[in-house]
């Protein structure tokens, strides 16, 4: 077969060396201007045009490292020479592109040191683009070829490019990134050198500053975080556990309705909560007005600050805490408490003595996935912070500000991260790679013990008014876009969508999307839809080569990979910002950087929906496939694929959503032509005009839920029969 | 005969795990069109082993011939056997028809002839017309078959089974046992058989390679096996065994006088030298008179069996395992016996 063999990569490799422009181009890629070879200009041009027109020297190694790379991808030979042929042409190809790219920037040399070696250079080059993309890819692949033939990754090729293109991802959008926002702690500033810079920076009071405990000044943000993500985790969680045994532990009526819950923080846009607390609570809100007709009483601002972030975050984050909490409640094994009580205990003393030990672990998890939540959260404390900053919102000001300080973000930045990771390791630790939340849950309990009374009643008192008043919350900053202004003229109106979503007719009969919202909305619709299947793939690709193959660095790989999970939104967009505007990798503006952030960011929950389904499936399964002959790509797409429908609906829908409510990383990466739905939100938000905002997010929310529906239609459910459950599981014995 | 069935040759084949040691380096041949069952106690590489001949695990160390092909690096598909796995791993959302003939189409075959050729391996083991069902609506022995046509179809040059019937209920494996041999010998197919159970390798195998500790313990016909085992762990594991402690007076050629109380046996000496030496006595190789010379004991125990009867004697060798057809003339636990051995089952072997 042609298409996927050696031969076809190195023709991919040729086509991005030799014919394509190896350069972004400035107005995108056409048909007109793929043909590099002979271009006019030498940014138009490919590398072997360069090299050859233009005296580009810097090309002649990728060049060489093609030519030298024939001879492996034909299927001449024996393997052995082939796979050493390949791997030394790949590996040259890809370190002169990664060398030449660092080494020539826009400016000539990038490094002073380099002029001093080869002289000065009197020209100089942009970002890579189409060509540059596909040469890297195509000597990607030979070099992953290469080691296939040599016996590495049990002789698969396809097992081998897949942990390529896996780590060359991981690489080049997180790790890459993340170091270089590190590195900005250690630039200099101003008149100060490096050290005193950093020190400056690393022992700011604004991060440290303890002053709140004796005055009424802020705390400095570190603690204010701290405060803040300790408090809503520990709140989100008592209220996550009540929902949990009330749903799984009580015969409550409306324990369906309960669970819905769950789906809520999902589709909802990141600021819809935080304006529903403003409209209840705020200046001009129902209580604030109530108060002040009713009894004379001034409220005040007390909902902006600490309290509304927190308020907003507890709304925002008890059904994370929920949804992890039931399964924790679900996988306790009726059996222990019945062996309890059969020992004379009582009720409260099984829950105590029994029940509530076991849960803990999964408390503890459920707490530190709401604290790094917390954390991440940008989209509360934007709305709802006032003069109280948190790590997220000052990186962002610190960013956007009249200062641009990005040595300050940075500090930031790696401070957050640092929680994050602790937060993250204590969590591998408490919960020991057992548990994967999975959106889906499996609920096959037996009988479940009852609650006792007295902890039934608390479950009751605690959770309930919560509910009545998450659903007045939601209420409230839905009805707040179909009135004219929220607490001064409540005519109900249309006018907020009007401006939003208004369609006119032009003179000619031509549709005109008048809207101010349309053309973030196509943006946002449109980048979330390019990004959701390539979340998909590369998350199932991810656990899929994680949980089925062995290959010397799996461990590694998979650390790797988990620790990008534990990167805070806010640092990835900073990082990417600071990245990826200079060459080699100039995306900065495009929807490119979009679409990555959008991917890498929601990476995690494909692989961890991938993993957990997989580990359902009978891993002989894919063995069978792949002796009766299937090759390892065929088995993949037959075999494992149809099963894993379930886990496919679930990181398509996550993905797609997600990437069309989330804020924290896009704010720093939108532009004037892709703006995003979010970023659109919050500038109304911050401009005070909530109307707008309101019935924005409205149409997201009943958008996403028609994605749901739709990318349930599309990829179909499996067939499998009765006995189902026992064709699937069974093990190696 | 099939005239693609291939001969295996493993040389020097190891597999570690870590600092497991899995399958330690082995040396061993499988002549083409041949059942050789690998057989030994749960734990001990025989699945690894045959996961390396398949091509599901890259072996540490050591090359792999099939028909003189060196398949060391090549992939499972591309090594031309088949597997039948001990789950099945009959693909649950496919048909029988098309599990049958997704190696065929994996191949390259088009759809009709595939499916022509599914069903008839389908006919081969009995499952005719059963082709448009799932897995989940077939009862296990179907499913077992099912897995086994869709092997066959491809007509491998080795065929593979890890403990093909271990979730099958007893009278089931028996008869499932003797379809596969009959199978194998009516296609001439090479087999390579992985199971922990000795009475389903003595059925069904031509030889029998004893696995123990990741090493090959002994290697034979099942008779060789059985009658000359080469030590105690292999002639325990082959049978019921009593294991006792002789001593070797004299060698001459082949043979060794050995003695055991106060019995002398002639033996073959299987290399070994004068002095103290392990012996193996079958249980039906013990004899039981009232009188006259042998080994005096005391029947411990008798357990009867229906068919025949089990005795534990107390002798001066220890307590030793008899069975006995003879149903009329049972023997009373406590009475007094005199013990002889029938040569034919009683072996020197190494401790
Ligand atoms: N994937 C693995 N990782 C580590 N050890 C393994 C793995 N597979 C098997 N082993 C070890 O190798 C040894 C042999 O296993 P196996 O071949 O499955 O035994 P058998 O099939 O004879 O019961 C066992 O000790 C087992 O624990
Ligand atoms: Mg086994």
């Amino acid at each position: 077969m042609f298409f996927g063999s050696s031969f076809f990569f190195w023709m991919i490799a040729a086509l991005g060396t030799l014919i394509l422009p190896w350069h972004m181009q400035q107005d995108g890629v056409s048909l007109s201007t793929l043909m590099g070879l002979g271009a006019e200009d030498a940014e138009a041009a490919s590398t072997l045009w360069q090299a050859l027109h233009f005296g580009r020297f810097w090309f002649w190694p990728v060049i060489a490292a093609l030519a030298l790379a024939l001879p492996g991808a034909l299927p001449f030979g024996s393997a052995c020479t082939r796979g050493r042929v390949l791997i030394i042409a790949g590996s040259f190809g890809l370190l002169s592109i990664i060398a030449q790219g660092f080494a020539i920037g826009i400016q000539g040399w990038n490094y002073p040191f380099l002029e001093a070696v080869f002289g000065e250079l009197q020209d100089r080059q942009f970002g890579i683009g189409l060509g540059g993309a596909l040469g890297f890819i195509g000597f990607l692949v030979l070099l992953t070829d290469g080691l296939a033939l040599r016996g590495y990754f049990k002789g698969d090729r396809f097992i081998a490019g897949a942990v390529g293109v896996l780590i060359a991802c991981i690489v080049i959008f997180t790790a890459w990134p993340v170091t270089t926002i590190l590195a900005q702690i250690f630039t200099s500033q101003g008149d100060l050198g490096v050290a005193d810079a950093m020190a400056a920076r690393l022992f700011d009071r604004k991060i440290w500053g303890l002053a709140c405990v004796t005055s009424t000044a802020n705390c400095g943000v570190f603690w204010n975080t701290l405060v803040l993500a300790t408090s809503t985790a520990t709140a989100a969680t008592l209220l996550g556990l009540c929902f949990a045994l009330i749903v799984t532990r009580t015969s409550f009526p409306a324990r369906r309705a309960l669970r819905l819950l769950t789906v809520l923080p999902i589709i909802t846009p990141p600021f819809v909560i935080g304006l529903g607390l403003i409209l209840i609570f705020g200046r001009s809100g129902v209580v604030n007005q109530l108060a002040d007709s009713l009894f004379g009483l001034q409220l005040g601002r007390w909902i902006y600050g600490f309290n509304g972030v927190w308020l907003a975050q507890v709304f925002s984050f008890t059904p994370t805490a929920f949804l992890v909490l039931i399964g924790v409640v679900e996988g306790i094994s009726p059996a222990m408490e019945e062996a309890s009580s059969t020992l004379r205990a009582s009720r409260m003393r099984t829950f105590r003595a029994v029940s509530l030990p076991l849960m803990l672990p999964g408390i503890a998890n459920a707490w530190l996935v709401v604290f790094i939540e917390s954390l991440a959260d940008f989209g509360n404390p934007i709305v709802l912070g006032g003069s109280f900053g948190v790590l997220s919102t000052e990186i962002f000001f610190a960013v956007v500000g009249a200062q641009q300080d990005f040595g300050r973000a940075a500090v930031l930045a790696g401070i957050m991260l640092v929680i994050a990771l602790c937060a993250f390791i204590i969590q591998r630790v408490v919960i020991g790679g057992r548990s994967y939340v999975s959106l889906t849950g499996k609920g096959d309990v037996g009988l479940p013990t009852p609650l006792p009374t007295l902890v039934r009643r608390m479950a009751y008192a605690i959770a309930l008014p919560w509910a009545f008043l998450t659903i007045t919350v939601y209420t409230m900053a839905l009805a707040g876009g179909f009135v004219r202004v929220w607490g001064r003229d409540w005519t109900p109106t249309l006018s907020h969508f009007k401006r939003a979503f208004a369609l006119e007719w032009s003179a000619s009969g031509a549709l005109i999307l008048s809207g101010g919202a349309w053309h973030s909305l196509f943006t946002t619709i449109k980048l979330a839809a390019i990004a959701a299947p390539i979340t998909a793939v590369l998350g199932l690709l991810a656990a899929w080569v994680l949980s089925r193959q062995r290959f010397f660095g799996r461990t590694a790989l998979e650390f790797a990979l988990m620790l990008t999970f534990a990167v805070p939104g806010t640092v990835i967009g900073v990082a990417y910002i600071l990245t990826y505007n200079l060459p080699p990798l100039e995306i900065t503006g495009t929807a490119m950087i979009l679409i990555a952030c959008f991917v890498f960011r929601n990476l995690p929950v494909g692989v961890r929906s991938g993993v957990a389904a997989m580990s359902q499936l009978d891993k002989s399964l894919d063995e069978a496939a792949v002796t009766l002959r299937a090759s390892t790509f065929r088995s993949l797409r037959t075999v494992v694929l149809p099963l894993l429908k379930p886990a496919i609906v679930t990181a398509l829908v996550y993905a797609f959503v997600r990437a069309m409510t989330t804020v924290s990383a896009v704010i720093f990466l939108v532009s004037a032509q892709y703006e995003m739905a979010t970023v659109f939100i919050i500038n109304r938000v911050i401009n005070g005009d909530y109307g707008l905002a309101i019935a924005y997010c409205s149409a997201l929310i009943v958008l996403m839920m028609a994605a749901i529906g739709l990318i349930n239609l599309l990829v179909g459910s499996r067939r499998l029969g009765r006995r189902q459950a026992a064709a699937l599981i069974g093990g190696r014995a | 005969m099939n005239n693609k069935a291939a001969e295996v040759r493993l040389e020097g084949i190891a597999k570690r795990y870590g600092k497991v040691e899995a399958v330690k380096p082995l040396d061993l041949i499988i002549e083409g069109g041949t059942l050789v069952t690998l057989l030994g106690p749960s734990g001990c590489g025989k699945t690894t082993l045959l996961r390396m001949i398949a091509g599901l695990e890259q072996p540490s160390a050591g090359r792999l011939f099939i028909g003189g092909r060196d398949v060391t690096l090549l992939s499972a598909g591309e090594r031309n056997v088949s597997m039948v796995f001990q789950s099945y791993a009959l693909f649950p959302h496919m048909t029988v028809l098309e599990n049958v003939s997704y190696g065929l189409i994996s191949s390259g075959f088009g759809k009709k002839d595939a499916a022509a050729r599914a069903e008839a391996a389908l006919e081969t083991v009995g499952l005719r017309g059963f082709g448009a069902r799932l897995p989940s609506e077939m009862s296990g022995g179907q499913q077992q078959r099912v897995a086994v046509a869709r092997a066959l179809v491809l007509e491998p040059a080795v065929l593979l089974f890890d403990e093909p019937l271990s979730n099958l209920d007893t009278r089931l494996r028996r008869s499932m046992r003797e379809e596969i041999r009959a199978l194998q010998q009516r296609l001439g197919l090479t087999v390579v058989y992985v199971t922990h159970d000795q009475s389903e390798a003595l059925a069904v195998s031509d030889k029998i390679v004893v696995m123990r500790n990741a090493e090959i313990a002994q290697a034979g016909t099942p008779e060789a096996l059985y009658a000359s085992p080469e030590n105690v762990f292999v002639a325990t594991f082959m049978g019921e065994a009593n294991h006792v402690r002789g001593s070797i007076e004299s060698v001459t050629g082949d043979t060794a006088q050995v003695a055991l109380d106060a019995l002398t046996l002639a033996l073959p000496h299987r290399g070994l030298g004068t002095g103290p030496c392990d012996v193996v006595i079958r249980p039906e190789a013990i004899r039981l008179a009232d009188n006259g010379p042998g080994i005096a004991g005391q029947i411990a125990r008798a357990t009867y069996m229906g068919a025949h009867t089990e005795y534990l004697i107390a002798t001066p060798l220890g307590e030793l395992f008899a069975i006995h057809p003879d149903r009329l003339n049972r023997r009373r636990a406590g009475s007094a016996v005199m013990v002889t051995l029938d040569p034919e089952g009683v072996v020197l072997v190494r401790p």
